[in-house]
């Protein structure tokens, strides 16, 4: 899936460019990208690394339970299949109130420890129910307070850059909501299917 | 706003303290797992930022925009939007270059804006997340992710005008 995105998106480059006259655009770009993407990781591994120092301390000192319990409630309907006392539950939690605080850097590391915990569990290469949910959770933003946005637009003039906080509580939730059910609607469609597939072959055992 | 993050600092800090914890040591053992991430994902990022620069710089996307344009505009949804719309989940960086240039050319303060900021606010660079997340485990099969993950973007995309134009 990957390597066709991948794919998919340098050889529509190059065809676009040959014939929008882009091709100089487009050759220093390849170089000029790759070297943007190492001067972006140099400049977020600081953050990172400051991020999940915090986290640590904040874990060695059994705030992960504490702000584990609160959300478990919520998280336990979403994720049937995670067992509620294992690591990748309370990483689970973790990584959605670091997104809830608007944390990204501290999300992300979060995010992946607990992709890694959900990947002992699987057997094979495909993602498992509670991994398509969870990332498509992370897709969706559930951040509090659009910091981001609001430093930006008060650098522009505006002169009150939280107004519109209240429609981006709105709009999230609903995307957060559509992408939910999506990913709840697909789990059971192609859940289904492999049940099959394992009833089929019980069956042939049992012949 | 500015308070927000050093006082969750300092209050981590301090709880680490009255629980007893060995603070700079977890702090530095957290640190050393900090860059261990960025080691990990570095190829993945590389990759794909690599995959958007060449995507951004070919014409691909003004093409895309332009020959949308009149599709859109019948459904009335403001075309100075699109771009962002179609970069957001591809690129962090591409948009907000593209939000501040939505503020640059309206004003922060006009109805585009509003609307181009909800959609900021209210999405995530999916492509980004979808690499990243499956990319450091080694997962292939994503089955019914990005589909999920690109209806929500959708909804963002089509919600983000409706709250601005009902709710302000």
């Amino acid at each position: 899936m990957l390597s066709y995105i991948f794919a998919g998106m340098i050889i529509c480059s190059l065809i676009f460019a040959a014939f929008s006259g882009n091709i100089t655009a487009l050759s220093s770009s390849v170089l000029d990208s790759s070297s943007e993407a190492v001067t972006l990781l140099i400049k977020m591994s600081g953050a990172l690394c400051m991020w999940s120092g915090f986290m640590r301390i904040a874990k060695d000192a059994g705030l992960t339970e504490k702000l584990s319990k609160l959300f478990s409630p919520f998280l336990k309907k979403l994720f049937p299949d995670v067992d509620e006392k294992s690591e990748a539950f309370s990483y689970m939690s973790m990584n959605f109130a670091a997104n809830l605080l608007g944390l990204g850097n501290a999300a992300t590391p979060l995010g992946l420890c607990a992709m890694k915990k959900l990947r002992e569990q699987s057997e094979d290469d495909e993602a498992t129910d509670t991994m398509v949910t969870f990332v498509v959770m992370n897709t969706a933003s559930i951040q509090l307070l659009p910091t981001t946005v609001a430093v930006l637009r008060r650098s522009y003039g505006s002169s009150s850059p939280f107004d519109i906080i209240f429609c981006v509580w709105v709009t999230s939730a609903l995307a957060l909501f559509v992408g939910l059910i999506a990913a709840k609607v697909g789990n059971r469609l192609t859940g289904k299917r492999r049940i099959l597939q394992n009833r089929r072959q019980v069956y042939r055992w049992t012949m | 706003m500015d308070y927000v993050i050093p006082v969750i600092l300092s209050a981590v800090a301090l709880y680490g303290l009255i629980r007893k914890v060995n603070i700079f040591e977890s702090f530095v053992k957290g640190a050393r797992e900090g860059i261990k991430t960025v080691y990990v994902i570095a190829p993945t990022m590389i990759g794909l930022l690599l995959a958007v620069g060449m995507v951004r710089c070919s014409g691909a996307l003004d093409f895309l925009t332009s020959h949308l344009a009149p599709f859109f505009e019948r459904l009335s949804y403001p075309t100075e939007l699109l771009p962002m719309a179609i970069l957001r989940p591809v690129s962090g960086s591409g948009a907000t270059a593209l939000l501040t240039d939505i503020y640059k050319n309206f004003g922060a303060d006009s109805f585009l804006s509003k609307c181009a900021s909800v959609m900021a606010g209210s999405t995530e660079t999916t492509f980004y997340a979808v690499t990243m997340y499956y990319g450091s485990i080694g997962i292939r099969k994503i089955r019914h992710t990005l589909l999920s993950a690109l209806l929500a973007d959708l909804t963002a995309m089509v919600m983000c005008v409706v709250t601005v134009s009902l709710l302000m």
